[in-house]
């Protein structure tokens, strides 16, 4: 038995990652669940939330997902996520700069439609903020 | 006979065409190298989102219980055709096809005695159908900058809107119309029926299932649930999935009308170069005949 589980996350844009990983945590919609070597087939919705993959019995890799499904196959495990970040690539400073943009918009918004989409922009990143 | 000025100015506009076209050309072919990329990496994320369904809906019992979005109204009387088009034109039979496509099924349609309603993705297809059907049409949804610019939110916001609909009633049956890529020379204009969602007609993609080894899925939380949730989703996705494909189609059909209007340029140029050459020459043979009848006068 392989002591790695295939693990790829696909966004509707690209596949995202692609990776054999000791283990994955999954933020399922019925409580997070850790997939392994060898886990029973599972499908699950994913909430908004990070996934955290380990290797070496550390979190090597965070990604933060939004809206999806994952399926745990013999194959490997797969998610399909309608947003995908690496949250090694989120820069703080540069993060905190555009939330300050977003909630500026906001302010400034000439109409309402303007004002929705900066507020629905505001609350993605205070969502990933949150799991920074 | 045209004048030699004439003939000259001709020559110089239709070089200048010529240059356009070629550099447009160029760009198709700049663009096009980029756009089946984007549509072959959102592929993945559609086929496994249809297995993933397939499956789904294998398990849940067809009938009352299932989905509406799945299962359908059980009436077959208003339909809306999402036709999706190009932004721009000058891309050969491009659009067109796609309007041909559509304007059959709305005569198929509208024979039967059924409603039909159009939704138009991009302008061209809706300038070509309001000619025709312009009471028909409720509304043209603008790809501004091309579909790899706006990304999945558009195609997300397409789908919440068709939902919307379905769910007030204005249609019982949503079909998409859109080019699928085959190569750059050749492009298939493609009928797709979004809802109620058609599983059992699509193509079974050569890595249909994985290999289970005889388990079955476990499923978080029920099916019915899962399904509830995936189907808006799956509609979205496919409507993503057309729209770049259209995309990369659109750019192919614009390389070779461009390299045919390129082409043909050249013709003309040779052509209207050797008429040209053809009256100067004759021009100066009429003048000397003139100089030298009149020294043979003397």
């Amino acid at each position: 038995m392989a002591d790695t589980v295939h693990f790829e996350l696909v966004s509707p844009e690209r596949l995202a990652y692609s990776a054999d990983v000791e283990m994955v945590v999954v933020p399922g919609t019925e409580g997070d669940f850790a997939v392994l070597p060898g886990h029973a087939p599972v499908i699950s919705l994913v909430r908004t939330g990070v996934i955290e993959v380990y290797d070496q019995g550390k979190v090597a890799t965070r990604i933060f997902v939004r809206g999806g499904f994952a399926e745990v196959a013999p194959s490997g495990l797969t998610v399909l996520a309608e947003d995908t970040l690496d949250l090694a690539n989120v820069d703080r400073a540069a993060f905190e700069a555009k939330f300050k943009d977003v909630q500026a918009d906001i302010e400034a918004a000439p109409d309402e439609t303007h004002r929705l989409r900066a507020e629905d922009q505001l609350q993605k990143l205070r969502e990933i903020a949150d799991s920074l | 006979m045209p004048s030699l000025k004439d003939l000259k100015n001709r020559i110089n506009s239709v070089k200048s065409t010529q240059k356009i076209t070629k550099a447009m050309k160029m760009v198709a072919a700049t663009t096009l190298r980029r756009a089946p990329e984007a549509a072959i990496a959102a592929r993945p994320y559609a086929t496994r989102m249809q297995r993933v369904l397939r499956s789904l809906a294998a398990a849940v019992p067809a009938g009352d219980g299932a989905p509406v979005l799945l299962g359908g109204t059980g009436k077959d009387e208003i339909h809306l055709l999402v036709v999706a088009t190009a932004e721009r034109g000058l891309c050969g039979g491009f659009n067109s096809s796609i309007v041909r496509l559509a304007r059959q099924r709305i005569h198929e349609l509208q024979a039967a005695g059924k409603t039909v309603r159009i939704l138009c993705i991009g302008r061209k297809g809706r300038d070509q159908l309001r000619r025709t059907y312009a009471s028909l049409i409720i509304d043209t949804i603008e790809v501004a900058g091309g579909i790899r610019k706006q990304g999945f939110p558009l195609a997300a916001k397409v789908g919440e809107r068709l939902i919307a609909m379905y769910a007030a009633g204005e249609f019982d049956v949503a079909t998409l119309f859109f080019s699928e890529f085959k190569s750059v020379i050749a492009q298939l204009p493609t009928a797709l029926q979004l809802i109620p969602a058609a599983l059992d007609t699509q193509a079974v993609p050569a890595d249909a299932g994985p290999d289970l080894g005889g388990a079955i899925y476990e499923y978080e939380p029920e099916e019915d649930e899962i399904l509830e949730a995936l189907l808006p989703r799956n509609i979205a996705v496919q409507i993503f999935a057309a729209l770049l494909e259209n995309a990369a189609s659109e750019e192919g059909a614009r390389m070779s009308a461009m390299d045919n209007a390129t082409r043909n340029a050249g013709d003309m140029i040779n052509r209207l170069t050797l008429v040209y050459n053809r009256s100067r020459q004759a021009a100066i043979t009429k003048e000397l005949i003139e100089i030298i009848s009149g020294a043979e006068a003397l």
